[in-house]
């Protein structure tokens, strides 16, 4: 156990500690993510008008969001923002503000994706068939979009809890921050605890995002045409 | 047909004229369809066949003429197509299911929903539908699940569970494996067998004149040829038509003396 670096967990109040930081980050996340999807379905429903403005300016922010690395917009919202424009809000809000910016663009783009897929013919033979516009889209349309959906979004959800680990760098004490705090506070009396330390990180991420992944392709593999 | 001109009209197209921009694909049509009738409609591609049916059927605004169902005017723009169109059974080419609803649910949903008609009874329908057509054991299937000749049976009990007046077909053997195109020709032999009033677009022409009452050969976006199918496959009496036919027929290369060690 020693040599593993796990013993510090149980020193004093530090595997507290470690559920502590670990729900910040389930905590953030479950914020930006809610945001996301709300922001995300508005956002995909935008990307599929034919109007050309509305098509280029969505692309440009997707493109953005994607070529930023996600550590860049945070430093530009924390540091940059409050410096330029005087604003003053914690490193928790700012991350937020990163993490929905980026979750409404990929969500976004999962929706338009999805609504964009269902054949023409699919609206047709439901037309054929006697079904109004808005039957077409309640028994037809929405649960086909949904079905594709839903997989791909838990996906998200999952790629986002794990990015929240960057925001220790602006200062936020989440897992990782109570982990290296953990890790300097003992070296000392005890040099293997980076090992131990991580590594029961390593599992926290894993508890919180596997059964999310497994659902994600259970439902990929029920729904797949 | 002798009591043709008694016949009840059921669908009657006057002068129809549909453009795509400045693109005109069908120019001046006139059709009428009687109770009880099929025609066939053949032509070669591009010649507007499937713009005909889906004009028929609302999906496509019309630039002049009229179409009539029961004499009720068709239009896709109007409040009451979606009651018109449950009287016409449109069955496409790509066996368009529902791909995320059962068999039972696909052929079940419009009637529901639409005709807001007696669950209990719509099953029994579609179950002796289903049994007609041989597949009473998929109906818990979902479309994924069948062959393409198996999904094209499964729509063409879907389209005749809302009970249409007419039935309208578009090449829905197109896309099928040749071993399976007999399947589904024969489940509309039986329809027509039983009095159905259909139109029907095909490249099968054994099949066209089996089942037709009367052959329209379209070319060009206008009806170029409108016979008996006996008259007009035997004796064409346009250029036109001679020379579509031929595209059926294969002209011999060799001769079965000449490769003896073949
Ligand atoms: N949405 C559209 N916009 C513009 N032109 C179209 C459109 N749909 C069809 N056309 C044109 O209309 C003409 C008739 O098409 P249609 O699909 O009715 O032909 P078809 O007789 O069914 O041919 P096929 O035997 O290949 O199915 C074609 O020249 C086609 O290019
Ligand atoms: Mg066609």
């Amino acid at each position: 156990m020693e040599a593993l670096g796990i013993d510090v967990l149980f020193k004093g109040s530090n595997f507290m500690r470690l559920l502590g930081g670990l729900w910040v980050t389930v905590e953030l996340s479950l914020i930006s993510v809610a945001i996301s999807m709300v922001l995300g379905v508005l956002f995909g429903i935008i990307m599929t008008s034919k109007n050309k403005a509305v098509k280029i300016i969505s692309r440009i922010y997707l493109e953005v969001v994607r070529i930023m690395p996600q550590m860049v917009l945070l430093f530009i919202v924390f540091f940059g923002a409050t410096r330029a424009f005087d604003l003053n809000f914690s490193a928790e809000t700012a991350c937020v503000i990163v993490f929905a910016f980026w979750g409404t663009a990929e969500m976004g783009d999962l929706v338009r994706g999805a609504v964009t897929a269902i054949p023409k013919h699919q609206y047709e033979s439901s037309y054929a068939l006697g079904l109004t516009k808005s039957q077409t889209y309640y028994y037809i349309v929405i649960p086909q979009t949904l079905r594709r959906l839903i997989p791909l979004s838990i996906n998200l959800v999952t790629r986002m809890m794990k990015t929240t680990s960057l925001i220790m760098m602006i200062g936020v004490v989440e897992v990782m921050k109570v982990g290296q705090q953990i890790i300097e506070a003992n070296r000392m009396t005890s040099p293997n605890a980076a090992f131990g330390v991580y590594a029961t990180i390593f599992l926290f991420y894993f508890i919180a995002c596997w059964p999310i992944s497994l659902l994600a392709s259970k439902l990929e593999k029920k729904w797949s045409d | 047909m002798a009591g043709q001109l008694l016949k009840e009209t059921l669908l009657k197209i006057d002068h129809l004229r549909k453009a795509y921009g400045d693109t005109v694909v069908l120019k001046d049509i006139s059709l009428t369809v009687h109770k009880g009738e099929v025609i066939v409609v053949i032509g070669p591609s591009g010649c507007g066949k499937s713009t005909l049916l889906r004009c028929i059927n609302g999906l496509e605004p019309i630039q002049g003429g009229s179409i009539t169902l029961q004499d009720k005017p068709i239009d896709g723009q109007s409040k009451d197509i979606a009651q018109i169109r449950q009287k016409l059974g449109m069955v496409f080419q790509n066996y368009e299911l529902f791909p995320h609803k059962t068999v039972l649910q696909n052929i079940m949903l419009a009637p529901l929903k639409v005709q807001k008609r007696d669950k209990e009874e719509v099953r029994q329908m579609a179950e002796q539908w289903l049994e007609r057509v041989g597949l009473l054991d998929k109906k818990d299937s979902y479309p994924r699940q069948l062959s393409g000749g198996q999904k094209q049976r499964v729509a063409i009990v879907r389209a005749l569970c809302m009970e249409p007046e007419i039935m309208l077909f578009d090449e829905v053997t197109a896309a099928l494996d040749p071993e399976m195109v007999r399947e589904v020709l024969d489940v509309i032999l039986a329809l027509a067998k039983a009095g159905r009033t259909m139109v029907i677009v095909t490249h099968e022409m054994s099949f066209a004149r089996a089942v037709a009452d009367r052959v329209l050969f379209l070319d060009g976006g206008e009806i170029v040829e409108e016979a008996l199918p006996e008259v007009f496959f035997d004796h064409p009496s346009t250029d036109r038509a001679k020379k579509f036919l031929s595209t059926f027929t294969y002209d011999a290369v060799r001769h079965h003396d000449v490769p003896q060690n073949y």
